[in-house]
């Protein structure tokens, strides 16, 4: 059974339709990465997977579950993790605290947990008495990540995890996103850098105004000559 | 985004989900939701004529039409552009004492005495102060360090402050023990309701100019402020307004009922109103419909696109804040003088902001027609409810007492607080269930 | 010396009691902005209903403070302080509730909380009518005089405000480890953050209003309590708290609770400087002046009847040079 499901989805803000029948699928184990021009309805997707937007057509399953329109809270219980493109850390709350609100619906395991995202994002480990407002980009990115992990999830949602990061930490990302994958959470993420996401993606969804363009595992995608001119960038 | 979807202004309703737009109203050649509810709002006024006689009845009308001067000027503060003006008391009191100070007789004691002459010395003292400190604050241009030019300036403002205040007290003590009060200037009465609007608009000029650039609930702080400090000076300033003495009678623009008794002379001054209301009508709908409406109401439906119309944006603001506590100033300054005294411990938030705020709300915001009604309906609502609610208070009082041995003492204070309570309520209810009034604005479709 | 003393006695003293007051007034109402986004305007009629309360109580059970040496108004504070968070949320969930989910402006949720007032302030004065009426129901307000070597008049302190200070700082130091320990100050803290990461992490904004509205209702019930503890209960001081409140937390900066409490004092003891009668301090140079300058016999910055310009105008100099406030706060 898929991990993630989406079939013909449509929806929008406010009687605007943005998505209009957007299909996906996603085994436990694999990373799905969405590509496509800005405006494409990508972030709209990612944020209708997670409940924020109504939903007007179709159907979303998590492992079989129909779980088109419930609400972010509910989806979180059930192990759905999300990393918003913007404004994804609190700023005024420590880089700890960041952490901790992660894992408000299970603080028992908060302490066990706080100890692994700090060895797995050295550099917060030193941070993390620091408001998360005053880190660097991609240590704010590390903290958005570690959050989102908090809360143990199954399925992990990433809103352009690597934007307006450095190549140097472009790479640890993507490092970082295939080491959470290897230990068996799935994820699904939006990425402007589609080469290298591509590269690292166990299927890809390449959307257009709203629609599945191309659909198909993260390799072929990369070799096909179509893709490659109109969405690659040559 | 919820964030800023949940911040999206104006349709307070939300629009249906799914894809049908909010139903556009047809274009129709009668306008019968309107034309029903003045009818009844008609029938209304008639029964009151019919049971309480045409004295009283012509009387509810100038006041509710005074009302309905206010209500104009807050419909186009929050219908038009979405500001909150929590202090119109304050706008109501001010116009009231130019209506006061210009048309009551001339003190001829004061004028006789030194007491002119002293005043004018302080008057001509606090220009300077200003003036000094003014100059002491643009020393560092001449090379005076920063710091330096701000203690300086600091330290003289406040002297000056405590020397000219002190000099105030003392002439102001000698007012009121040799003559009272400095009586009026005895002009005609509506030169203090023309000067009334100005003094109003020019408070919300100062006020505006603070706060319209700022988060929308900072100016709800500010003007119920301002409302405060405005009553507290004209309660205590006893040389001027003869504080809690008050002041009457107050002459009328029309033959007043002495002359030509009630009926006549009240239907005079509703004439008078009338008139005023008509005209202001007149240039609202103009202004309504002129470009200049139509950005203010680009604006306050959609900040970002509309600033991209430039730094103009603060201008307009402006205009229309000034020009709504005009409104406000005159109205206050004509009901004053109907009232026949000048009392500035009558002016209450209740009656003079809330009251207001209700027929706005009720009515329709941003519909001069709506508001209009909202202002009449509310006023005769309000009126009537007086007596009824004296009545409940009695039924309740019997009550408590052969339940619980309640007997609250000063009905009449406590039958008030239930109406508060009651327009509290009301304004709650209308913001839940008729967010846009009972005869809406009606918004031209802009794609 | 004696001057000094009263100086003392009339500023610093009654400078820290107005202080600790608007600072709890303040700080209730900052916490509501920083979780609703609303400036709530109902928060001082909030006050006098959890005096109400307190006083009812008081009136109910006069000698339930006996036992334990303090005022019976003490003892009834916490059960005021529950019933008065009944009310705010029960409020929350019939009146701003609904608004909220149908997303109306921050500016309507402000109209609908003056409605509010109304209804709070009509419901009091038609019960408790508009008289004051003393806290200290069958007692005697205790009150201390300190003596100082060398100096007749003696520092005078009440028992009122000691208790008044105990409070407040017990008030200050619960909520900030509340705000910076509890898994739910934390939760707090966040949601006034970023409200929207907040629900995407789970937390339960439902209950965190719910939370707020109680954290409100208890510092508004203390608030008003400590301030008739203090002078009387006066059920028409509403447009009167408003101000220096609304002052102090925009001077601290709107949502950011220390601010809240700095801005407090700032306005309580510009308050008490303002109105102060400085020729009292320079009586002992009077007889050495020279006979051309006089000093007038009140030498106060304005009369008491003016106090509420004062907050008005700390409001208006922050909002135009400073309209974030002192600390920065989250809001413009
Ligand atoms: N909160 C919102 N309300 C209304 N429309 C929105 C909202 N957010 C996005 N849109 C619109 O939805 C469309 C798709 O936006 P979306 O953010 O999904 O694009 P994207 O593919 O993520 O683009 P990018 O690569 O720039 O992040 C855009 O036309 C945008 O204007
Ligand atoms: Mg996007």
């Amino acid at each position: 059974m898929p991990l993630l499901e989406a079939v013909d989805v449509h929806g929008g803000y406010g009687g605007m339709n943005i998505l209009n029948g957007v299909n996906m699928t996603i085994e436990a184990d694999e990373i799905g990465v969405i590509v496509g021009p800005n405006g494409a309805g990508k972030s709209t997707m990612l944020k209708a997977v997670f409940g924020l937007l109504t939903i007007t057509q179709g159907e979303i399953r998590l492992r079989g579950e129909a779980i088109t329109n419930l609400s972010p809270h509910k989806l979180v219980e059930m192990g759905m993790g999300f990393v918003p493109q913007e404004k994804n850390i609190f700023p005024s709350l420590s880089v700890e605290e960041n952490l901790e609100m992660g894992a408000f619906l299970k603080p028992a395991t908060a302490s066990r947990l706080k100890a692994q995202i700090y060895e797995f994002f050295p550099p917060l480990l030193e941070k993390r008495r620091q408001p998360a407002g005053e880190l660097s980009g991609g240590q704010r990115q590390m903290v958005a990540m570690g959050r989102a992990l908090m809360n143990e999830p199954s399925l992990l949602l990433l809103d352009e995890p690597t934007a307006g990061l450095s190549p140097r930490y472009m790479n640890e990302i993507f490092d970082r996103v295939k080491t959470i994958n290897a230990a068996g959470v799935g994820v699904l993420m939006v990425e402007q850098n589609a080469k290298q996401a591509l590269r690292i993606a166990h299927k890809g969804f390449v959307l257009a105004a709203g629609q599945n363009r191309f659909s198909d595992t993260g390799e072929a995608l990369l070799n096909d000559p179509q893709v490659a001119k109109s969405f690659l960038g040559g | 985004m919820t964030a800023s979807s949940s911040q999206r202004p104006a349709p307070q309703q939300p629009a249906p989900q799914g894809a049908t737009p909010p139903e556009a109203p047809a274009p129709r050649t009668l306008p019968v939701r309107e034309l029903a509810l003045f009818g009844g709002l008609a029938l209304v006024v008639l029964a009151v004529f019919a049971t309480m006689g045409p004295a009283y009845s012509t009387r509810m009308l100038v006041e509710a039409s005074c009302y309905a001067i206010l209500a104009l000027g807050l419909t186009i503060q929050w219908g038009y552009a979405g500001q909150f003006n929590a202090g119109i008391m304050g706008f109501v009191a001010l116009g009231g004492f130019s209506a006061t100070f210009f048309s009551i007789p001339v003190n001829p004691a004061f004028w006789a005495s030194d007491l002119p002459g002293r005043l004018g010395w302080v008057l001509l003292a606090m220009v300077v102060v200003t003036a000094i400190v003014f100059g002491i604050s643009r020393l560092d241009r001449i090379g005076l360090p920063k710091l330096l030019r701000t203690i300086l300036a600091i330290a003289a403002g406040l002297i000056g402050y405590l020397v000219v205040i002190s000099w105030l007290r003392s002439v102001t003590g000698d007012i009121e023990s040799q003559v009272e009060f400095i009586g009026g200037l005895g002009l005609p009465v509506w030169l203090g309701w023309i000067v009334g609007g100005v003094l109003a608009g020019g408070v919300g000029y100062v006020i505006g100019h603070i706060c319209l650039g700022l988060r929308s609930d900072y100016l709800v702080i500010a003007t119920l402020g301002i409302a405060e400090i405005i009553k507290a000076f004209l309660k205590n300033s006893d040389w001027l307004t003869r504080g809690t003495a008050t002041i009457s009678p107050l002459p009328w623009p029309v033959p007043d009922p002495g002359e030509v008794g009630f009926l006549t002379a009240r239907a005079l001054y509703l004439s008078v109103t009338v008139v005023m209301i008509a005209v202001i009508f007149f240039l609202l709908h103009r202004a309504y419909h002129a470009p200049w409406g139509r950005m203010i109401r680009a604006i306050r439906d959609n900040e970002v696109s509309a600033a991209a119309m430039g730094k103009s944006i603060n201008r307009r603001r402006q205009e229309i804040f000034v020009f709504g506590c005009i409104l406000m100033g005159v109205g206050g300054a004509v009901l004053t003088s109907f009232n026949g005294l000048f009392d500035p411990q009558g002016y209450l938030p209740l009656n003079h902001t809330f009251l207001v705020l209700v027929m706005v709300i009720l009515g329709g915001p941003g519909n001069n027609l709506g508001t209009l009604f909202g202002a009449v309906l509310v006023y005769v609502i309000w009126i009537m409810s007086g007596p009824l609610a004296l009545a409940l208070m009695h039924a309740v009082t019997a009550l408590g007492d052969s339940w619980f041995d309640w007997q609250p003492g000063n009905l009449d204070s406590r039958a008030l607080q239930a109406r508060v309570f009651v327009i509290g309520l009301l304004i709650l209810l209308v913001l839940r269930f008729a967010p846009r009034g009972l005869i809406p604005e009606k918004v031209a479709h802009h794609d | 010396m004696n001057e000094l003393i009263y100086f003392f006695n009339y500023v610093v003293v009654a400078g820290s009691v107005t202080g600790c007051i608007y600072a709890i007034g303040a700080v209730g109402v900052t916490l509501i902005y920083s979780i609703l986004r609303f400036a709530h305007f109902a928060h001082a009629d909030m006050m006098t209903l959890g005096t109400l309360a307190v006083l009812l109580l008081t009136l109910a059970f006069p000698h339930a403070g006996d036992p334990l040496g303090l005022p019976t108004a003490i003892v009834m504070l916490p059960v005021a302080m529950a019933l008065t968070s009944l009310v705010a949320v029960g409020i929350d969930r019939a009146f701003y509730q609904p608004l909220r989910s149908h997303g109306v402006k921050p500016i309507v949720m402000v109209i609908a909380s003056l409605g509010v007032t109304l209804m709070l302030q009509g419901l009091i004065r038609l019960f408790a009518g508009t008289g004051s009426q003393n806290l200290y129901v069958d007692a005697r307000k205790e009150i201390f005089r300190i003596d100082v070597p060398g100096v007749t008049r003696p520092i005078i302190l009440t028992e009122p405000q000691i208790i008044l200070f105990v409070i407040t700082i017990v008030a200050v130091v619960g909520l900030h480890l509340f705000l910076t320990r509890a898994r739910l100050g934390k939760a707090m803290r966040a949601m006034s953050d970023n409200p929207d990461l907040a629900r995407a992490s789970g937390i339960n904004t439902r209950l965190i209003i719910t939370l707020t509205w109680i954290i409100a209702g208890s510092l508004a019930t203390i608030a008003g309590t400590l301030l008739s503890l203090d002078v009387a209960f006066k059920p028409d001081l509403s447009f009167f708290l408003l101000l220096p409140i609304f002052a102090a937390a925009i001077v601290g900066g709107v949502g950011h609770p220390y601010g809240a409490i700095a801005g407090g004092f700032l306005v309580g003891f510009a308050e008490t400087l303002a109105v102060f009668n400085w020729s009292v301090l320079l009586r002992p140079v009077r007889d050495s002046l020279p006979t051309w300058l006089e000093l007038p016999n009140n030498l106060a910055l304005v009369g008491t009847e003016y106090k509420i310009v004062v907050p008005f105008f700390i409001l208006v100099a922050v909002l135009i040079w400073r309209p974030t406030g002192i600390f920065k706060g989250k809001v413009i």
